[in-house]
């Protein structure tokens, strides 16, 4: 019976045979039609990507100030432009390997301190200007400069000098660093004409898409590029991405048809909104997560039994359930997780323990004045309640926990790296190196938990230069351990990231580094007809 | 010179005053938010030097006192200068919010205000029996609802449900007026079901108020018909607090509507400026400031002019 369905599903996506026919012989056959247009369904998509359309996107994120500035782009929406209108030399796959974008072949030396990256040929920008290594050198120039005001500069702050040979950009890097493509595949390092030096925020690019409308806040407008190099994407004839702010506004434009994909469908309603016809939930975990941090250098959290007391009051299964619903899994205080290459899963798992929290709560000798923990709805989704369940827990091991809530307004310019104890979160890194360079360094800018360790700081640096992948999964395990044991980072969860696709939408697929398929839904999906 | 016009002019004259202390108040307060345009334009990715870079970029080392007066010396000679946060024109990007947010007030109010004098002549009429008492509670019952809460009941119902009208009401340039129009509807249904009560039991008091007079008495017992004496007696003598109240109300449709704005993701002034603000991006704050501040002063003097003119007291001063 199968076989002769599969051949009929067969005609049908050939066009051979009608719907109504199919479903029709099916049902001779005794399959309901449900299952009958499930069964076209799956073989429309296996048939291959569908030309044409409007992809519309109902994205969080866009402000009326957003330019099209890559170096500024610092939510959602501006994220989404850049991959629609732009390109970067590399990607960061589902799978977590490098994928060559611009650049056609990567090598690096044996120490990986010279990196070679070989500029693909006959890149068109949009304006008809063809890509050099050039163009390529200035953009990084314009990331990484004295005057930069981008958001990349944090991590191109390795960059001893830059250089172009022939078809070749060249990079000499101050200490070794294997993951220097994993830094460089940074949406913020979109490839522009020049560097973007003339005119950063003009929107030109060598990607997919070239924008049409920008409305900052509003919605933006992308034409196919009929002279993009890389036939595999691109299926749409438009892309339009929809500022839509509000959850229920997002949600309604969904389900009423208006838009095929939205991003951040809140835990509590993605079993009902998965129910909607039309309209399929679908969740991915990654490397994002919410924290409580802590300064190890300041009162009472400089001490170790406390920072302890407060890593074992808190009930991280009880966080998943109720403040993901199920979406997302147990943190273990680092901040990385099975999403990272070179996880090491063997970790025990820290779990709730009122009792040793005590024990430790008393072994700090804290006078038992109550602990401030500041906490706003925008620190992450659930913050307010996450904070109040921590209060709970940790109540329950006599520790007096006392939450101060704070507006979301300023947050991260006056509590946020500035506040002893506070919620936050962090939405991951490709690689191990960059989370733990970028937050938990010695002299990382956004060492926001305050953690001075020279012995971790050593075992990043000869991670760093490490080649063989066994050796450098042991100095990642030993620097998880000592930075669950002495950091100040409590983390009970990583978030699954939970989206909303309308069923028509074909060639999803499940990417764990940025939300919405590491924001290339829109240049990666099509339109079933 | 008439009295009326030297009204006018006098009330023009303090409307710039009020405008020039509106902007002074609004650069103090977005000054004394914590934080800066850097620092909030940077978030979590900010560090010390492309924060510094950035400040010195958008000129934010300068002392705020030469940095108002900048701004000022601009608006003094029609230049509202760029935006801070994505170096577009203000002028423009404003000019496009703003001829939004007057589309979506006018047919908001086209609708409103006819149908909520109407119910507050009915009810008049019906005073005490069951039509006012409908009317009433009706309408009490919207004004009581949260709007974003009426809103999403009717996206369910209007959009999702039933499929009538779009729920999210994004609207451009290359839209015809009844594309736009469909966009709009459900916004201008809640903004409609939000000022009408107000509207409505103003007129209905007012009338009422009127009603008590000698000379309804008269038309009453000469036996002229109850709708005609409240059409040509009654409301010509309490159109002046019915304007008033009209008046705020039209000016709440243009400056207050930013919970719909943002229900419906609509692209006008209030969701620009609430963007804005939270970037501290001073200039555009301002420019939003007095806009809002001239269509409160301006709206304000109709209602004052149509109150003299309604008035033959007034009118005809000795």
């Amino acid at each position: 019976m199968n076989d002769q369905l599969k051949y009929y599903s067969d005609r049908v996506t050939k066009g051979l045979m009608t719907r109504r026919e199919f479903v029709g012989r099916a049902a001779a056959l005794g399959v309901t039609a449900a299952v009958a247009n499930s069964m076209l369904a799956t073989a429309a998509k296996a048939a291959g990507p569908v030309k044409g359309g409007t992809i519309r996107m109902g994205i969080q994120g866009g402000e009326s100030t957003n330019s099209l500035d890559p170096a500024l782009a610092a939510s959602a929406v501006p994220t989404v432009n850049l991959r629609n209108f732009g390109d970067c030399l590399v990607n960061v796959a589902p799978d977590g390997s490098i994928e060559n974008r611009l650049a056609e072949s990567i090598e690096a030396s044996a120490d990986a301190k010279t990196w070679n990256f070989k500029i693909r040929k006959g890149v068109e920008f949009h304006n008809g200007k063809s890509l050099t290594p050039d163009d390529v050198m200035r953009t990084m120039e314009r990331h990484s400069n004295e005057d930069a005001t981008s958001g990349a500069l944090g991590i191109m702050q390795g960059i001893e000098s830059m250089a172009v040979d022939g078809d070749n950009f060249q990079v000499t890097l101050s200490t070794p660093n294997a993951d220097l493509p994993y830094l460089l595949a940074d949406y913020h390092l979109q490839i522009q004409p020049d560097g973007g030096f003339d005119d950063p925020a003009s929107g030109i690019g060598t990607g997919a898409y070239m924008i049409e409308v920008d409305e900052p806040g509003v919605r933006h407008l992308f034409k196919k590029n009929p002279n993009y190099w890389d036939d595999s994407i691109g299926h749409a004839d438009e892309i339009e991405v929809l500022a839509l702010n509000d959850t229920t506004a997002r949600t309604a434009a969904l389900q009423s048809g208006q838009v095929h994909i939205i991003d951040r469908v809140e835990p509590k309603i993605a079993q009902l909104l998965d129910r909607a016809p039309n309209v399929n939930v679908k969740s991915v975990s990654g490397p994002g997560h919410y924290v409580f941090i802590m300064h190890c250098n300041t009162a009472p959290f400089d001490n170790a039994d406390l920072r302890m007391a407060l890593k074992l009051a808190i009930n991280r299964e009880e966080m998943v359930d109720k403040i993901l619903r199920g979406y997302g899994t147990t943190g273990n205080d680092f901040p990385i997780n099975k999403a990272y290459p070179l996880f090491d899963d063997t970790i025990p798992q820290r779990t709730y323990d009122a009792a040793l929290a005590a024990e430790h709560y008393k072994k700090s000798g804290h006078d038992g004045s109550p602990i401030i923990l500041q906490v706003a709805d925008g620190a992450f989704p659930g913050a307010v309640d996450a904070a109040a369940l921590f209060q709970q827990s940790a109540q329950a091991a006599g520790i007096p926990l006392e939450i101060k809530r704070e507006p979301n307004d300023g947050y991260w310019s006056e509590i946020w790296n500035v506040q002893p104890f506070c919620a936050s979160y962090w939405s991951g890194r490709p690689v191990q190196d960059q989370m733990y360079s970028t937050a938990y360094l010695s002299t990382a800018d956004w060492n926001d938990t305050r953690f001075f360790n020279d012995e971790f700081d050593a075992l990043l640096n000869s991670a760093k230069a490490e080649l063989d992948n066994t050796k450098r999964k042991e100095i990642y395990s030993q620097m998880a351990n000592i930075l669950r044991d002495e950091g100040g980072l409590i983390c009970p969860m990583f978030n699954d990231s939970v989206e909303g696709v309308a069923s028509n939408v074909g060639g999803w697929i499940e990417d764990p580094n940025l939300t919405i398929m590491n924001c290339m839904a829109g240049i990666k999906c099509w339109l079933d007809a | 010179m008439h009295p009326i016009l030297k009204l006018v002019a006098q009330r023009v004259a303090l409307g710039c005053l009020l405008l020039f202390a509106a902007s002074v108040l609004i650069f103090a307060g977005t000054t004394i938010l914590p934080g800066d345009v850097a620092q909030q334009i940077l978030g979590q990715a900010a560090t010390p030097e492309n924060l510094a870079n950035l400040r010195a970029e958008l000129g934010l080392n300068d002392p705020p006192l030469t940095r108002y007066f900048s701004w000022l010396g601009g608006v003094m000679q029609g230049d509202l200068g760029t935006a801070l946060t994505n170096g577009r024109d203000i002028a423009e990007s404003l000019g496009d919010r703003l001829s939004n947010t007057l589309f979506l007030a006018f047919w908001a109010a086209l609708i409103s205000v006819p149908l909520a004098i109407f119910l507050g002549l009915l009810a008049v009429r019906y005073k005490d029996r069951w039509p006012d008492k409908l009317i009433s509670g009706v309408t009490l019952t919207t004004i009581s609802i949260p709007e974003f809460m009426i809103g999403y009941i009717l996206i369910y119902w209007i959009s999702i449900r039933f499929g009538w009208f779009s729920s999210v009401a994004i609207i451009n340039d290359s839209m015809s007026l009844g594309q736009k129009l469909n966009a709009i509807a459900i916004p201008v249904m809640v903004l409609t079901l939000v000022v009408l009560a107000h509207m409505m039991r103003m007129t209905r008091a007012a009338i009422l108020n009127v009603m008590q007079s000698a000379y309804i008495e008269t038309a009453e017992l000469k036996g002229m018909p109850m709708l005609k004496i409240i059409r040509k007696h009654a409301f010509p003598n309490a159109i002046a607090p019915i304007v008033n109240v009209v008046m705020i109300n039209l000016a709440y449709l243009v400056v207050g509507v930013v919970v719909v704005e943002v229900v419906f993701a609509y692209p006008g002034m209030g969701q620009y400026l609430v963007d804005h603000v939270a970037k501290r991006d001073i200039p555009v704050v301002q420019a939003c400031g007095l806009i809002f501040a001239a269509v409160y002063i301006g709206l304000n003097l109709v209602a004052d002019i149509v109150s003299i003119l309604a008035n033959p007291r007034l009118r005809h001063p000795k």
